[in-house]
């Protein structure tokens, strides 16, 4: 059965061809720092389930001194000349090998995920992993690049993202020391000790913005309903005033995806994202969604007031 | 106790003082654990489980050989030639489809989309190749940049509103389940019922937006 490491091993061994090739770009004046952090990344996708708690650690750190610190710099692989010309040569037969990918993530998950050949709790990156080896077979006999074009070509697109492209999992992980350092708890004392909640308005609506406003700290929804829901939802919402846990559930969480829209620290969304498309302003994606996150926090407000307590 | 509070205002003051990212996150979990009276041995080793334990969010960058393999033969300019060929087509009515199918899509858990695979390399530039189609000037890098920085966010809006909708999606199984722990038994169907109501607002403003795209171009380009 194809699981979730045979997908760490593909992305492993892509990142130590990074490295590879960053620690031969003399044009790089920091080549040995990118080679160094693609390596130490692709340590962690092939080796990340064999090392210990500690050495992950002690890796993530590695990697946090090195981009931290900048030892990086964008390097500036070429592989072919006259990208207009070339789309004219290739015409719109570009596009096939690029829908195969999100093709193969829709179709793997609808039709692997009862197969017994793949992890069924995977199959959407499985899938997709998939579908990148089969549109890179196509493009590869197709387009006939120098062989390591590809390796090139992705060297140059992962540099333009730099050492942001471990945000997302080292902000996770800091989710993680929050949670074992009693962020959570403290937050709910912070929130039930100084805020007058004494009516179900005011419970209602401080549990709606609390949510937005953990998630915007944490970066994750997921990491604020817990304890937003313990700490005010079901003492106060539910037990106190008699709200329905089901409907503040579901309003709450979409209050906390508000939050997510407005945060840095949900940096696979606002920031990989600001990174990839190359935006000057690290905060362009957050400032083009502010407006509706704002909006729609007001009106998720206000739906939570007026339904929690009637159905 | 108040003390973990502390790896907030690190976190929050490594932000705001434009110290580099990663470190900032480095600094609020080393004041966390240790105001949370944790060793640094522990500290250092939740971390690095949780970093192992998040790969997956990652993966997401295999993609980038193959996308940055057809960006060098063409793929970008091809992208732009093609919504230039259809004459009605608009940066706001295409990225208002775009939007309205992600979150449909997101609805009923089918999976496509995504920054790296489809928003870089196809959405952008076919917005920005309509954009100049649409009022016969090349666009300005401001112009540029935030039409991209819209991509995205439609992208982000589609799928955080549609996804709630669909019954096996993460968000509805954690409702699910911690609330089961408190002995409150909740139909995931009847958890997504209640995520309809915003899903269509979030369609009518984001939509709204969108919409002012084209208003915009139309004022900039006079």
């Amino acid at each position: 059965m194809i699981g979730i490491e045979h997908v760490y091993v593909l992305t492993g061994a892509m990142g130590l061809a990074f490295a590879g090739l960053s620690a031969r770009d003399a044009s790089n004046p920091k080549r040995f720092g990118n080679a160094a952090f693609w390596g130490l990344l692709s340590v962690s996708f092939l080796f990340g389930s064999e090392l210990s708690d500690f050495w992950n650690g002690i890796l993530a750190l590695a990697l946090i001194g090195i981009g931290g610190f900048g030892l990086m710099h964008r390097g500036a692989p070429v592989t072919a000349e006259g990208r207009v010309a070339n789309a004219a040569k290739f015409g719109n037969g570009l596009f096939v090998p690029a829908l195969v990918i999100p093709a193969a993530a829709l179709l793997g998950t609808l039709f692997l995920k009862g197969s017994g050949f793949v992890d069924p709790k995977q199959v959407t990156l499985i899938s997709l992993a998939g579908g990148v080896l089969i549109a890179l077979a196509g493009a590869m006999l197709w387009i006939r690049p120098p062989p390591l074009a590809p390796i090139e070509e992705g060297r140059r697109l992962i540099d333009a993202i730099g050492w942001a492209a471990v945000l997302p999992q080292m902000l996770a992980s800091l989710g993680a020391v929050f949670a074992l350092g009693g962020v959570g708890d403290a937050v709910g004392q912070l929130a039930t000790h100084y805020l007058p909640l004494d009516t179900p308005l005011a419970a209602a609506v401080a549990y709606c913005l609390g949510m937005a406003a953990f998630t915007a700290v944490m970066g994750n929804a997921f990491a604020a309903f817990p304890v937003m829901t313990a700490a005010i939802g079901l003492p106060l919402v539910v037990h106190r005033f008699g709200g329905d846990p089901v409907v503040m559930s579901a309003i709450g969480m979409l209050a906390g995806f508000c939050g997510t829209l407005t945060t840095p620290m949900a940096a696979n969304f606002n920031i990989v994202p600001a990174a990839l498309l190359e935006l000057p302003d690290r905060n362009g994606v957050i400032k083009a969604q502010i407006p509706t996150a704002l909006i729609l926090l007001a009106a998720n407000t206000g739906l939570m007031a007026a339904l929690v307590y009637r159905v | 106790m108040m003390w973990p509070l502390l790896g907030i205002a690190a976190a929050v003051a490594g932000f705001a003082l434009r110290l580099n990212p990663l470190l900032a996150i480095a600094l609020a979990a080393g004041v966390t654990g240790w105001a949370g009276g944790l060793p640094l041995q522990h500290t250092i080793e939740a971390f690095g489980h949780a970093f192992a334990a998040n790969r997956y969010v990652s993966v997401v960058f295999l993609v980038l050989p193959v996308i940055g393999l057809l960006e060098r033969y063409g793929l970008q300019e091809r992208a732009r030639l093609l919504i230039a060929r259809f004459k009605g087509a608009t940066a706001g009515g295409l990225l208002l489809a775009y939007f309205l199918l992600r979150q449909l899509g997101a609805a009923f858990g089918i999976p496509f989309g995504g920054h790296a695979q489809v928003v870089r390399p196809l959405l952008a530039p076919m917005l920005e190749g309509a954009a100049e189609a649409q009022t016969g000037e090349e666009l300005t890098p401001e112009q540029r940049n935030w039409l991209r920085a819209h991509a995205a966010a439609a992208e982000n809006i589609g799928l955080f509103f549609g996804e709630d909708i669909f019954i096996a999606i993460g968000s509805i199984l954690l409702i699910k389940g911690f609330l089961e722990t408190y002995h409150i038994v909740a139909e995931p169907l009847a958890l997504s019922v209640w995520a309809i109501p915003t899903a269509v607002l979030a369609a009518l403003v984001h939509g709204t937006r969108i919409r002012l795209i084209d208003r915009k171009l139309r004022r900039d380009a006079r």
